[in-house]
């Protein structure tokens, strides 16, 4: 089993930082495929769609029978360690930070015993070969995807060990940064960090006051610290990164602002300028002022920076009229978010993205079931830290407009403005 | 130069006539007003700058700034209210240069806006005020000194300024007695305070709700709020300038406001 971690000790000053170093980034057009399904947490590999044959590596036509019509396909990952090594040396700069480096060669399970060979990275709980082996394709620090081999079964402190953590986010003894604590979403987020350990969380607090009974009870957990935090103003945002920017391992960003409408529902702009102040320019406010400290310290030991989250919704991917001008909010903070993405991705910091359909609140009170509880959002928030994936789209409403999206988004467009949704 | 003014250049230059600066820095954080959350917002203030002496503009600095016309220290014209929307010059545009000075009366509450933050000045508190200070003459700015700034002057502590609980505003105000008195029997020029508003933070359950906007507004009269430095005001026989932005049809405008001081 895995040593369970422990609280790193603190940070000598007078040793320089290391900076932040990225394992091969450069995938072919084919392998991102790949890396696209472990976005969302699934091992997906080509099948020939004429021979059946499972490809790996990833690959333009069949490598049995050259066909051109390889589907990516979900893969339960059971296969068989054949050979293991350990790497003393490498000339990549990011290995060279980590060695000694364990891999294995893994058979994978196949009806037709023609399973693909793959050279996996090795969980540490993982023996000798030859042994049974679950793989999963996670997302490393350049944020693609890499074939880690797990134990077939869960071991104690599984997500304590070092080169499983590699890639993961998990916000245990990390500290971390939730944007606004006045909601019952960002109350319950904090509650959900605590519970996985997170060593210091500080919670944002704008306009003190209107009062937010929640959050006085945030004050009960010795790990919260209350900060005066005000997205739509840089001076605050400023302020507070200048305080506390050298330090925040992951940022959660729960800061929204939701008015239903659209359009023709007023006969100003003020609403909608109020929630993209929140939703867009509130994350590049917050991209601004904390991203350049994150990047630097995204290789800071044990508790490095890791991730920024956001709270986004399902209404970014299609506009939900009755809602719309806050779907147009959202669909803005989706674009930042890939642009966020790509900066901080540069140092290895994770930006996850979550896509909820209606949260049972206040502004979707006349909405009908089902709406997402501010807990469900807040443990599949940390579960993608756990998970170290970059997208997820909690609840059924989520999952449902994903689904029909992914088949084709101009039939989710046409479904949406015929209100068949 | 008239003689007169010439001895008010003489005074100030001289320090005989001192300014007061009754207003309150604008600032991101100055607390902005609050409404029920589905109804429209007053944006507080925001200020960016547009170059500070880098490569956006290299020799100059500036900002961009935004804010509703009733944020920070502020002024209310007639228009504001339902009462005062069909009056003529009625709004901050239109309203008569001649209003720009007033002299003023302060009424001073801070005793009793220590003791109760609902306190409620009354027209009997305003007679017996002038029992002792005499009338309060036609046109003049009334002041309601409460010591409510020094939450943010003092303590910056906007909460405390603000004082909300689960009922709402717990701010001093006048009554629609006081309101109607000064109204009709004074025909003041308007009211000022050091709150956020010129009615009480529980003026909603006054009947009407909000008297003092809707009858000072209803007569053409003026609303000041979030005012500073009443301490340092006489209580009688300082000169109030106070001239709002020229907001073309503005219910109201962020300004600065002064006061002519004559040493004794």
């Amino acid at each position: 089993m895995a040593n369970p971690l422990n609280r790193p000790s603190r940070k000598n000053p007078i040793v320089k930082t290391r900076l932040p170093t990225l394992p091969p980034t450069t995938r072919g057009r084919f392998a991102l495929g790949l890396t696209a399904a472990a976005t969302e947490g699934r091992f997906e590999l080509q099948v020939c769609a004429d021979c059946g044959a499972v490809q790996y590596p990833p690959r333009e036509a069949c490598n049995q029978c050259l066909s051109v019509e390889l589907k990516w396909t979900p893969q339960s990952g059971a296969g068989e360690l054949i050979a293991t090594t350990v790497l003393h040396h490498s000339n990549d700069l990011f290995y060279r930070d980590r060695m000694p480096w364990r891999i294995g060669m893994v058979r994978l399970d196949a009806a037709n015993d023609k399973g693909p060979s793959v050279v996996a990275h090795l969980h540490g709980d993982v023996g000798e070969a030859p042994s049974r082996v679950r793989l999963t394709a996670r997302l490393d620090r350049s944020g693609q995807a890499v074939i880690y081999a797990l134990p077939e079964k869960e071991t104690p402190n599984m997500a304590d060990d070092p080169q499983y953590r590699e890639t993961t986010c998990d916000p245990k003894f990390r500290k971390v940064l939730v944007t606004d604590g006045k909601t019952a979403l960002g109350q319950a987020v904090v509650k959900a960090l605590a519970a996985a350990g997170a060593d210091l969380i500080w919670v944002g607090q704008a306009e003190p006051w209107k009062m937010s009974p929640g959050l006085d009870k945030l004050r009960e957990f010795p790990q919260v610290a209350i900060v005066p935090l005000d997205v739509t103003d840089a001076d605050s945002v400023n302020k507070l990164a200048a305080e506390i920017g050298g330090k925040v391992d992951i940022v959660v960003n729960t800061a929204e602002l939701h008015r239903s409408g659209g359009i023709g529902d007023r006969d100003n702009t003020d609403t909608a300028r109020r929630e993209m102040d929140v939703n867009y320019f509130g994350l590049l406010r917050l991209g601004q002022s904390f991203g350049g400290a994150m990047k630097f310290r995204a290789a800071d030991g044990q508790s490095s920076a890791v991730a920024w989250v956001n709270l986004l919704s399902i209404y970014a991917l299609s506009n939900f009229a009755p809602h719309g001008t806050y779907s147009a909010s959202k669909a803005a903070a989706l674009s930042l978010s890939q642009c966020l993405r790509t900066e901080l991705g540069a140092a290895g910091v994770r930006v996850i993205n979550v896509f909820p359909g209606p949260i049972d609140d206040e502004w979707n009170q006349l909405l009908p079931p089902p709406k997402l509880g501010a807990s469900v959002v807040a443990s599949a928030i940390v579960k993608a830290l756990k998970d170290g994936v970059e997208d997820v789209y909690p609840g059924d409403v989520a999952q449902e407009w994903l689904t029909k999206y992914r088949e084709n988004p101009k039939v989710l467009e046409l479904e949406l403005r015929g209100g068949g949704m | 130069m008239s003689a007169l003014l010439n001895t008010l250049a003489t005074a100030l230059s001289g320090g005989n006539v001192r300014i007061v600066d009754l207003t309150q820095t604008l600032s991101p954080d100055f607390p902005a007003i609050v409404l029920p959350p589905e109804m429209g917002q007053s944006q507080p203030f925001r200020q960016e700058a547009i170059s500070k002496y880098d490569d956006r503009g290299p020799g100059w600095y500036w900002n961009n700034f935004t804010l509703g016309e009733h944020t920070g220290t502020h002024f209310d014209a007639p228009i504001h209210w339902v009462s005062g929307r069909d009056l003529p010059n009625n709004a901050v545009d239109t309203m008569p240069a001649a209003h720009f000075m007033a002299p003023a009366c302060v009424l001073d509450c801070t005793k009793e806006s220590a003791e109760n933050p609902d306190f409620l000045l009354t027209a009997e508190w305003i007679k017996a005020w002038e029992a002792k200070h005499g009338q309060i003459p036609k046109g003049a700015w009334v002041l309601m000194r409460t010591g409510w700034s020094k939450h943010l002057t003092d303590r910056n502590d906007a909460v405390a300024y603000q004082n909300m609980d689960a009922t709402g505003q717990h701010t001093p105000g006048p009554d629609t007695e006081a309101v109607l008195f000064l109204v009709k029997e004074r025909d003041v020029i308007g009211f000022g305070t050091e709150t956020i508003g010129t009615d009480a933070g529980q003026g909603f359950h006054l009947k009407p709700p909000y008297p003092c906007h809707y009858y000072m507004h209803g007569a053409g009269k003026y609303g000041l709020q979030c005012l500073t430095n009443l301490d340092q005001l006489p209580t009688t026989g300082a000169m109030i300038v106070a001239a709002p932005l020229k907001l073309r049809q503005g219910s109201g405008s962020p300004l600065r406001v002064f006061a002519l001081v004559e040493e004794a």
